[in-house]
């Protein structure tokens, strides 16, 4: 069944896409998660579904609409949750949902031409081969400057008051970080839509905490658990005809429980020991 | 040689003044202890010398050549999340960031001088521990170990004996002591008065009614290092 998967050219497009978003995704959302900025994966999102909606109207080539509108959204939404700790949270909901709002608005209102559907749950089975090359070109950047600076990902993550005590540009690499998440949002939206991205970002690095004890383990963990869960889940999409999205994050949620069950399981074997 | 000078300080949060008027300097090889009781500035005076948050107004200077990269910090241990994963090696390396050159991993040289910081702390056994399992004490220790990677000038520890036990503190003040005799230019946030009555050059007193900046000697001799001293139980 899967030589049988890979003799179709659009098959493999899609797979190499997903597994490059993924791996960038889950790298990615290790020091989001570990700084508390999950949510900002969330809310990007939902600004990157607005600008497509309104993309679809204006009939602008979506990508250079949601490119800078996710990116400019990102360095706000960074900004808002670093300054305020707890007027933070409420802030990103109401960015999200008023760019969700805008954009079912642009979408309903630019008629039946433009597939809602797409939008919010993704098509990776239609990437075309210039999305293709697009999406491979972001995530190599992304990988690159990831491997680049993650030493200093590491320690501005860890402890930015120290780093930037110690004159390391926390506000240089925190500003890369809102980058490359931007970046990695616009790309996989189309593979998972906007509605299921961010579970690309926040799934491996739960899973990879549960059981990594050092930053490399972690991070290593989270990127093996992104690509098993895309091969996986995208096998099962293809085999029970089940939407590509849906499954690959039902099998981020079922090993994330998988995980947790058996860290609990284990400590409490040690604990009666 | 001035390293640090701030001139008329209000230091503060959000518009809230709790310092003002405030000027000191910074001598290189100094041996500055800040003290003070609760709220009355002394960790925004950290934040504010290492440039963590801005000064209300006024103005503070890096001179006499003194960079940020030649800054060590101790911070607080309770900035940091208890929930991290990282390994004793992670945090101790990270304390070279600001001078490293190298495009991937670390040198050997900075993994030996990692090693060395540990071995000297007495956590050379614990370099592959994950930090979060580790005692207060413990941790204090480790990230003691990456503020001396990260020193080259001066060192800054903000409440650096919490958490530790009267052995482990002497211990630390004792090797204070002989970083300071090599060279390296100490300012210290401290609740203990033993640092500040033995080792300290220089002392800065914040209080909700002013504050002394000099040295040692006239500070005891002034009406706050008296009552400074009375409260702490060293009356004569």
């Amino acid at each position: 069944m899967i030589i049988e998967m890979l003799s179709y050219p659009f098959l493999v497009r899609a797979l190499l896409v997903g597994l490059a978003v993924s791996l960038s995704a889950s790298l990615l959302g290790v020091s989001l998660v570990l700084r508390r900025f999950s949510m900002i994966g969330d809310g990007l999102s939902h600004v990157g579904f607005g600008a497509l909606g309104v993309s679809a109207l204006l009939s602008l080539q979506p990508m250079a609409v949601t490119i800078p509108v996710v990116v400019v959204a990102a360095f706000i939404l960074l900004r808002i949750s670093e300054r305020s700790r707890s007027g933070g949270d409420s802030a990103i909901a109401l960015i999200s949902s008023s760019a969700l709002a805008i954009g079912v608005i642009a979408v309903s209102s630019a008629g039946v031409n433009t597939d809602l559907n797409a939008f919010l749950f993704g098509s990776i089975l239609s990437v075309s081969r210039s999305d293709g090359i697009i999406a491979a070109a972001i995530s190599a950047v992304t990988l690159f400057s990831y491997l680049v600076f993650y030493h200093q990902i590491y320690a501005v993550t860890f402890d930015p008051a120290f780093s930037k005590a110690t004159g390391i540009k926390v506000g240089r690499y925190t500003a890369l970080l809102s980058l490359l998440t931007a970046l990695v949002i616009v790309i996989g939206m189309r593979i998972l839509g906007s509605l299921l991205i961010s579970s690309l970002i926040i799934f491996p690095a739960a899973f990879a905490m549960r059981i990594g004890k050092s930053y490399m383990a972690v991070s290593a963990i989270a990127a093996v658990e992104a690509t098993a869960a895309f091969i996986i889940g995208f096998i099962l999409s293809y085999a029970f005809s089940l939407p590509a999205g849906a499954s690959i994050v039902a099998v981020h949620m079922v090993s994330l429980i998988g995980a947790a069950s058996a860290k609990w399981i284990w400590l409490h074997a040690k604990g009666n020991a | 040689m001035k390293l640090i000078e701030g001139r008329d300080l209000t230091l503060g949060y959000e518009g809230q003044g709790i310092v003002s008027d405030l000027s000191f300097s910074v001598d290189e090889r100094d041996y500055l202890c800040i003290v003070g009781e609760n709220g009355s500035g002394k960790s925004t005076f950290a934040k504010t010398v290492l440039g963590l948050v801005e000064p209300l107004s006024g103005s503070i200077e890096y001179c006499g050549g003194l960079r940020k990269n030649e800054i060590g910090y101790l911070p607080q241990i309770s900035g940091i999340q208890r929930d991290f994963p990282s390994s004793v090696m992670e945090v101790v390396l990270s304390g070279c960031l600001n001078r490293h050159r190298r495009i991937f991993g670390y040198s050997p040289d900075e993994k030996a001088k990692a090693n060395a910081m540990l071995q000297r702390l007495g956590m050379h056994e614990r370099t592959g521990s994950s930090f979060q399992e580790l005692s207060g004490g413990q941790q204090q220790r480790v990230l003691l170990a990456r503020a001396l990677m990260a020193t080259e000038k001066l060192l800054f520890l903000d409440e650096p004996a919490a958490g530790l036990d009267p052995g482990a503190s002497s211990e630390l003040y004792s090797m204070l002591r002989s970083l300071n005799a090599s060279g390296i230019t100490i300012m210290m946030v401290t609740h203990d008065i033993h640092p500040a009555l033995n080792d300290a050059s220089m002392i800065l007193h914040l209080s909700h009614d002013g504050y002394f900046f000099g040295r040692k000697d006239d500070y005891f001799l002034s009406d706050m290092g008296r009552v400074f001293l009375k409260e702490a139980g060293h009356d004569h």
